[in-house]
């Protein structure tokens, strides 16, 4: 009578065990953040006919980043200078990186050319987008008949 | 650092302070950020990026020949959207280095421009003057 208890009880455990494995390894599976497809990494934030691009560009100066809106497409591009120094010196640690970038950005709307604004601060770029006026998705009346 | 010029960069890959010797008190990432350290007759030249970080949240200290740069960065929530998509997580940064160099502390001096953060340390006098000149006799 004990044993006939005691048994299932331990596969009761064992399933609510792997229940609980399965659970931690799916919420491990998913990141909530997904490595940079290509630089600069961004990150985008949505509401309903509006859309913010961010980015990280460390070092560059305002005026070589290139913002390009066409329909439905957004165009980051820029170039990060390395440092002149003039005379002697001696380099202990190269980890920054220089050069050229240039990402496309496909976005869900049509976007109005004119309301596009950015700013960039603290080596963060802000790009912020508004839905083209013709794009909206047009509300069709039933009538009553 | 000529040969830089021209190529396309390539992902930096962001490196994760995930066990310290101290228990962080923020519950937020930090990232050790991405150095240049450079050596003049005159200076040592520390270079960090730092994105995100404010001009106002920024410390340095140097005691005895550490520096150690430490930068916070504040979560950014925009006010009616929602993150869609995202490809990086701002952080803190931290960071220490052990300067080899005597330091004169009172020269030292610290700019923040676009997310980049550039230390100029001054060799001390007496570093200078240990140098001996050699000469042919």
């Amino acid at each position: 009578m004990y044993r006939r208890f005691r048994v299932p009880s331990i596969w009761r455990e064992m399933d609510q065990l792997q229940r609980e494995m399965n659970r931690l390894m799916k919420s491990s599976l998913e990141p909530r953040y997904i490595g940079p497809r290509s630089f600069p990494a961004i990150n985008v934030w949505t509401s309903d006919d509006r859309q913010i691009i961010t980015a990280e560009l460390p070092g560059f100066d305002a005026e070589d980043i290139g913002i390009n809106v066409s329909a439905d497409l957004l165009v980051l591009s820029g170039e990060r200078r390395s440092d002149q120094i003039d005379g002697e010196m001696q380099l202990h640690r190269q980890e920054r990186t220089f050069g050229k970038f240039s990402r496309s950005i496909q976005l869900p709307f049509m976007v109005d050319t004119n309301k596009v604004q950015a700013n960039f601060k603290d080596g963060v770029l802000e790009v912020y987008l508004t839905r083209a006026e013709a794009d909206n998705p047009k509300k069709i009346e039933i009538k009553v008949v | 650092m000529s040969e830089n010029e021209g190529k396309a960069i390539q992902v930096p890959e962001q490196e994760v302070i995930t066990k310290d010797e101290m228990e962080r008190t923020r519950e937020r990432q930090c990232y050790v950020p991405k150095t240049d350290i450079y050596e003049t007759e005159q200076d040592i030249m520390v270079i960090a990026d730092i994105p995100g970080a404010s001009k106002e949240s920024i410390e340095i200290t140097l005691e005895k020949d550490i520096l150690s740069i430490n930068a916070f960065a504040n979560p950014v929530f925009h006010e009616g959207f929602k993150l869609a998509y995202s490809e990086y997580e701002p952080g803190d940064y931290q960071r220490s280095f052990r300067i080899a160099t005597e330091i004169d502390h009172d020269k030292i001096e610290a700019t923040v421009i676009n997310g980049e953060l550039r230390l100029r340390l001054p060799k001390a006098e007496a570093a200078k003057a240990r140098k001996i000149q050699v000469k042919a006799g």
